[in-house]
């Protein structure tokens, strides 16, 4: 993904402009104080919020080119597609909602994964985007993220995933399902054999992804304020029927319950992974 | 934990209903004696529209018959095919999780853990097992025994029964994803066999959360998904009603044939007529067998046999163009 334009299409600016509509083009509203952002600079700000350190979703290529040294990133498995197995078909066949998924992000899938540099670091790098169908994992997506561990382990190189996902994919069900499996005997292997897990959660980390390879980092990392968890918040609401705290399931909730290592504010990102890096000795 | 006598009648299974209310007044009759014949038969048709109906079971029939009430649970299997069992409680981390009992048992010429989702039977406690529902602390008082089980190379027996894992604000706290993800990557390496049935619901993580196995298979009526039918139907449907309900329980490919189409189990246990909680006893004998039968295949393997064949097992599922290498 070398020298990927930093552009926001619309699907971005779609999942920031919910609250009051704001001229199309130039400016977006921010979802954490309501400022209204110059996108340019917002872009130049690598998507955070200069008024209240808001962490905008931010699509696989930028996150790409935010992590990896400058040209550095060569992709991987870019060519894997899904078969469509079980012929789903809700109110839209799930042969269109991918093509639609695929024309809106000129990606096939829900996950880019490639070796790259980080500081001058070889790693390997697996990098959801939420833009996908909701970085749902179906076949495709565990098959990427287990060649990647794989890749991983045969060059002893450092894995970095960075989660987008609504968890599982419906529309490949229980195929979707065995890929927790399948990526996690992966991780098993490579933590075996004393490779390096970094997992970085962004928002949002749910379902079945946080429930396999998202939690299974030697460190985790975390976006300020992503939503991370296991139940979707609505599915608890509904429940236990009770509304739910303020800060439930956000990064610095599982900071303090002790299942992060680290909240990292996007522009530490890099510094914070290589820095892992030769802690690990890797 | 007994099944009601009376099963619960689902409403596919009317034109049972109706037999078995005639067959049960002739046998109250004074002079019952007289109508043995007639009973035989209505027994006899009974079995055919019982054995027919079951034959052509919708996707969301089959889920309502892996739901029903009366149907064998976790308990009533150890209770009838496992002997000597001592169950083992805790995770030494928090506490106890009743929605997943684990044991010592045996079955056949083993001596075997058993891992099993609970449901309940009765209100109460349904309720303390939240009706199936594990939380983090089920998953890890499993791998834990699981261990254990490793340790002192005893095959392990898991038995799927869950909705799902519970959603709640105490499991979230005490990272439900977190002890799913560890128990899969736990399993996938452990030393000793594992032999894994979907008894009745296979509601995603939460049921895969302690399936990684050598041999997972199904009982006949039994459902394994990524999703139930109904939070599927209220995410892609937007709305969960009996219509998309059932049009999600189709599309989900949640049966035991669908799975064993799609390469996720290895087999499928045959139910007696009409479903397991018709006939308990038979079910669990049935049961039995099949575990002794996988226990045979899987002990005669090697550990790290085990361990490669179960790694390659689950590395293999899915489908990708082009096809993976």
């Amino acid at each position: 993904m070398a020298g990927t334009p930093r552009t926001w299409n619309d699907a971005d600016v779609g999942t920031v402009t919910r609250k009051k509509p704001v001229p199309e083009g130039l400016w977006l509203r921010c979802d954490g104080c309501g400022s209204i952002l110059f996108k340019r600079a917002l872009e130049n700000n690598l998507g955070v919020c200069p008024d209240c350190r808001h962490h905008f979703r931010i699509a696989a290529p930028e996150r790409i080119a935010q992590l990896a040294d400058p040209d550095s990133f060569v992709e991987f498995d870019a060519d894997l597609t899904s078969e469509d197995p079980l012929s789903f078909v809700d109110i839209k066949p799930y042969t269109e909602r991918l093509e639609g998924a695929r024309r809106k992000t000129g990606t096939n899938e829900a996950v880019q994964c490639g070796t790259a540099f980080i500081k001058g670091r070889k790693v390997v790098m697996a990098v959801m985007d939420f833009r996908f169908l909701g970085g749902s994992m179906g076949s495709v997506v565990g098959e990427k993220i287990a060649r990647a561990i794989e890749v991983a382990a045969e060059e002893d190189l450092t894995l970095i995933v960075v989660s987008a996902s609504g968890g599982a994919r419906m529309m490949e069900s229980g195929l979707s399902l065995m890929q927790m499996a399948k990526t996690s005997a992966a991780l098993a292997r490579f933590d075996q054999m004393g490779g390096l897990y970094v997992s970085v959660l962004t928002d949002p980390t749910t379902g079945g992804v946080t429930a396999s390879f998202a939690m299974l980092g030697d460190v985790i990392l975390a976006e300020p304020k992503a939503l991370i968890g296991f139940a979707g918040p609505r599915v608890i609401k509904n429940t236990i029927r009770q509304d739910l705290p303020d800060g439930f399931q956000r990064s610095e909730f599982l900071l303090e319950h002790g299942f992060v290592d680290r909240v990292v504010d996007r522009h530490d990102l890099r510094s914070e992974i290589s820095s892992l890096i030769d802690y690990a000795g890797k | 934990m007994s099944t009601p006598e009376t099963p619960a009648i689902l409403p596919f299974e009317t034109p049972v209903a109706d037999l078995e209310s005639q067959i049960r007044a002739m046998k109250e009759r004074e002079d019952a004696t007289e109508w043995v014949e007639q009973i035989r038969a209505l027994e006899e048709s009974r079995e055919d529209v019982l054995r027919k109906l079951y034959a052509e079971l919708s996707p969301a029939d089959v889920v309502k018959v892996a739901r029903h009430p009366g149907r064998p649970q976790t308990a009533d299997y150890i209770n009838n095919i496992f002997r000597d069992f001592r169950e083992l409680h805790g995770d030494r981390r928090f506490g106890d999780d009743p929605a997943i009992i684990t044991g010592f048992g045996r079955v056949g010429p083993f001596k075997v853990l058993v891992v099993g989702h609970q449901k309940g039977r009765t209100t109460e406690e349904r309720i303390k097992c939240h009706f199936g529902c594990a939380h983090p602390e089920g998953y890890r008082k499993a791998i834990a025994k699981m261990k254990l089980a490793e340790k002192f190379g005893l095959p392990v027996v898991t038995l799927i029964d869950t909705p799902g894992a519970y959603p709640g604000m105490g499991p979230e706290e005490r990272g439900q994803a977190e002890a799913i993800a560890v128990s899969m990557k736990e399993m996938s390496g452990l030393q000793t066999p594992i032999v894994s049935v979907v008894i009745g619901e296979g509601g995603s993580g939460g049921a895969l959360g302690i399936g990684v196995a050598d041999r997972v298979d199904m009982l006949e009526f039994a459902w394994y998904s990524v999703i139930s039918p109904e939070g599927c139907a209220a995410i892609l449907w937007k709305e969960a009603n009996d219509t998309t309900n059932a049009q999600a329980a189709s599309a989900l490919a949640l049966t035991a044939k669908h799975n064993l189409a799609n390469g996720i189990i290895d087999g499928i246990v045959e139910e007696p007529t009409g479903g397991a909680h018709r006939n308990v006893a038979e079910a669990s004998e049935r049961l039995e067998r099949h575990l002794v039968d996988r226990l045979r295949e899987v002990t005669r393997l090697n550990p790290r046999t085990l361990v490669d064949r179960r790694y390659d097992k689950f590395r293999q599922m899915g489908t990708a163009n082009p096809q993976a290498s």
